[in-house]
């Protein structure tokens, strides 16, 4: 009972009993008491010749070590050791050829899986470092996952409804060179050089409006038009003037995210602080050296708002301007003639290809903002 | 104008101001300001900050600009640094008009606050004016590295801003202004967020930096004890419209100062003279 030393607003009663590992017992017990699937048209409980048992013991084996573990953090390992048999009992079940969508056993003891996961991620949450910064999200997703196959396998969803994931990583697999010509043609050529022009000339043209008021006063409100348009209106027209290739993606793209970049920047550009600008002007700076000592680095963290808005724009706009004409590969393409012949396992798995591109390309942003503005408040690590 | 002003002994020097610079480079008048005044114009009625000032500053002297907040102190001060320009009257920095002296950067300011930028280390933060002034690599490093010895923060090269105490920050400051080896020093209020105690600190260093340089300082504050430490003039200044009262010398105080001179009778009557001065401003609008 060391925790009433290291935590004083603990109350005795929390001290006496852990509620949490009663929140995980109870489902568990009325689990044992519920029949855990359907095979042959018989009902079969934990006893009925499946490897069950096993995995059952297996969990309740983990928790009670990990209850005796000499600390929290490595107790917390065993449970998540405990919780991992768990998951495993329906896949195990599935092989073997029940209907789960009955088996209340199986969903309740999954339950109490969770609520154990849930334990486990709190205690692991505290730990400084790569656990907390990397195993914890990758936990969290990796326990989505899981939970999606079992309960997609679990009650038979169809799977042009919803396919489970590992089939979804099938037909990634199978179909990689496919997919590889589709993100080459779409994130490659359309969305760089794409996000590019548009990002660029939104950051040159707020410089200019920042020099030249009117623009900045004539451009805004034009802005708002501009990001009203909605994409399957201008994707049309883009792709009647620029043609079927990677151009009119691009012009998309640059329509897209022109202007986000552009209010990003002068936002960024009017954030100095008359103190700093006095001082600069006591330097007998000019505008090019204050613009280029001051304004552009207390913009940074503006611009990279900007520049990270923008690199899911662009991967929208490219897909969703490829449905209206391209030469044939591409994502967007790809997903609209794949859903045109049921192909649903294609269509997901493209999907899955573009929220990995956007992630990635957000995640690259995220790292080089943490680089470039580890001085900014929001970033400080003394 | 010909207004008889008794605070002007050099009435001679000041007419052939503004020749060349290497005679008034020679010249012991530093800032000669004439009948000046500053208006804002408001939304509802313009507002008098400065009402026709005249002031003389002279070399090696270090003069503090006190009163009561909107008497127009730190206005004057952003005149001579030409952060303002005045609606009327002469104002002459080294002879110059204070455009000409800013762009030579004949003038250090230190700021009410730090102004430190944050993506800057220490010692870039005060070679940043050195940087701007186009001054070779090797040199600027040289004489960061003296200046930050000066303030006391030999060892803080690398750190940045936010890593240190706002007294260490106010002095960081400073050195960045001395970097630029001004023969003028404005500050505004550098110390006014501190406390006390780093404040007496501060101050000590100040004037004990200021004797060591022989710079001219140009100081504004609204605390008496302050003013009556650091400052060879004290020039009392009272709000609506903001206009100079009275003009004290600290000759009867040494130029070498330690913290035991606030204790002395010298000290008293300058203090006292300066509180009733201060008074007699507000007197004009109660």
């Amino acid at each position: 009972m060391s925790d009433v030393t290291t935590n004083p607003y603990r109350t005795s009663l929390r001290t006496a009993a852990d509620w949490g590992l009663v929140a995980v017992a109870l489902p568990a017990l009325a689990a044992l008491a519920l029949p855990l699937g359907v095979r042959n048209g018989a009902m079969l409980g934990w006893l009925g010749g499946t490897m069950a048992p096993l995995f059952l013991i297996g969990a309740v084996l983990a928790v009670v070590i990990g209850r005796s573990a000499p600390k929290r953090v490595w107790g917390a390992w065993v449970e998540l050791a405990g919780v991992a048999l768990a998951w495993l009992l329906p896949v195990h079940l599935l092989n073997e050829g029940l209907d789960l969508s009955a088996g209340w056993g199986v969903w309740l003891f999954l339950l109490a899986a969770t609520l154990l996961l849930w334990r486990v991620m709190g205690v692991l949450a505290g730990v400084p470092g790569w656990t907390r910064s990397v195993i914890v999200p990758g936990l969290f997703g990796l326990g989505l996952l899981v939970g999606w196959e079992v309960l997609v396998r679990g009650f038979q969803v169809p799977a042009i409804l919803l396919p489970p994931p590992s089939r979804i990583a099938a037909a990634l697999a199978a179909n990689a060179p496919v997919l590889w010509d589709d993100f080459r043609q779409t994130v490659l050529t359309s969305v760089l050089r794409g996000y590019v022009m548009g990002c660029g000339a939104g950051f040159l043209v707020a410089i200019l409006a920042d020099r030249v008021p009117f623009l900045a006063r004539g451009l805004l409100p034009l802005g708002n038009l501009a990001s009203a348009i909605p994409v399957v209106g201008i994707a049309p027209i883009m792709v009647m003037w620029f043609g079927f290739d990677w151009q009119s993606k691009a012009a998309v793209i640059v329509v897209m995210t022109f202007f986000p970049m552009l209010i990003n920047t002068l936002a960024g550009l009017g954030n100095s602080e008359r103190i700093q600008l006095d001082l600069m002007r006591s330097y007998a700076a000019g505008y090019g050296r204050t613009l280029v000592k001051l304004r552009l680095p207390n913009a940074l963290p503006f611009l990279f708002n900007g520049l990270k808005i923008n690199s899911t724009l662009a991967l929208i706009g490219a897909i969703v301007a490829e449905f209206f004409g391209t030469p044939v590969v591409g994502m967007g393409f790809r997903i609209s003639t794949e859903v045109a012949r049921m192909n649903l396992d294609i269509v997901w798995a493209t999907i899955a290809v573009a929220a990995l591109t956007g992630s990635g390309l957000y995640g690259v942003l995220a790292v080089l903002e943490r680089v470039t503005t580890a001085w900014h408040p929001s970033m400080r690590q003394r | 104008m010909t207004s008889p002003n008794p605070l002007d002994v050099r009435e001679a020097t000041a007419a052939r101001q503004g020749s060349d610079r290497a005679a008034s480079a020679m010249s012991p008048v530093v800032v000669e300001a004439r009948r000046l005044s500053l208006v804002y114009s408001t939304a509802d009625k313009p507002v008098t900050a400065l009402s026709e000032v005249d002031l003389t500053i002279a070399r090696g002297d270090f003069v503090s600009l006190i009163g009561p907040s909107g008497c127009g102190k730190t206005t004057l001060l952003r005149v001579i640094a030409d952060l303002e320009r005045p609606t009327s009257g002469q104002i002459a920095i080294e002879g110059m008009t204070p455009e000409q002296a800013r762009l030579r950067r004949l003038y250090g300011y230190v700021f009410q606050a730090p102004a430190l930028y944050p993506w800057r280390t220490v010692e870039r933060n005060v070679m940043l004016p050195l940087e701007i002034m186009g001054i070779a690599r090797a040199e600027r490093q040289a004489r960061a590295r003296e200046q930050l010895e000066r303030v006391g923060l030999v060892g803080f090269e690398r750190k940045f801003p936010w890593q240190l105490s706002g007294g260490m920050q106010q002095r960081v400051s400073i050195a960045r202004a001395l970097a630029l080896q001004p023969d003028l020093l404005l500050m505004d209020e550098p110390f006014g967020a501190l406390d006390e105690i780093t404040r007496d600190h501060l101050n000590l260093h100040l004037t004990q930096l200021w004797r060591a340089t022989g710079k001219t300082c140009v100081f504004v504050t609204h605390s008496i004890a302050e003013a009556v430490f650091l400052s060879t003039r004290i020039v009392v200044m009272s709000p609506r419209p903001g206009r100079i009262l009275d003009v004290i010398d600290c000759d009867s105080l040494p130029r070498e100062r330690t913290l035991d001179i606030r204790e002395s009778p010298e000290f008293a009557a300058i203090a006292h003279r300066v509180r009733e001065g201060l008074k007699e401003g507000h007197s004009y609008d109660d």
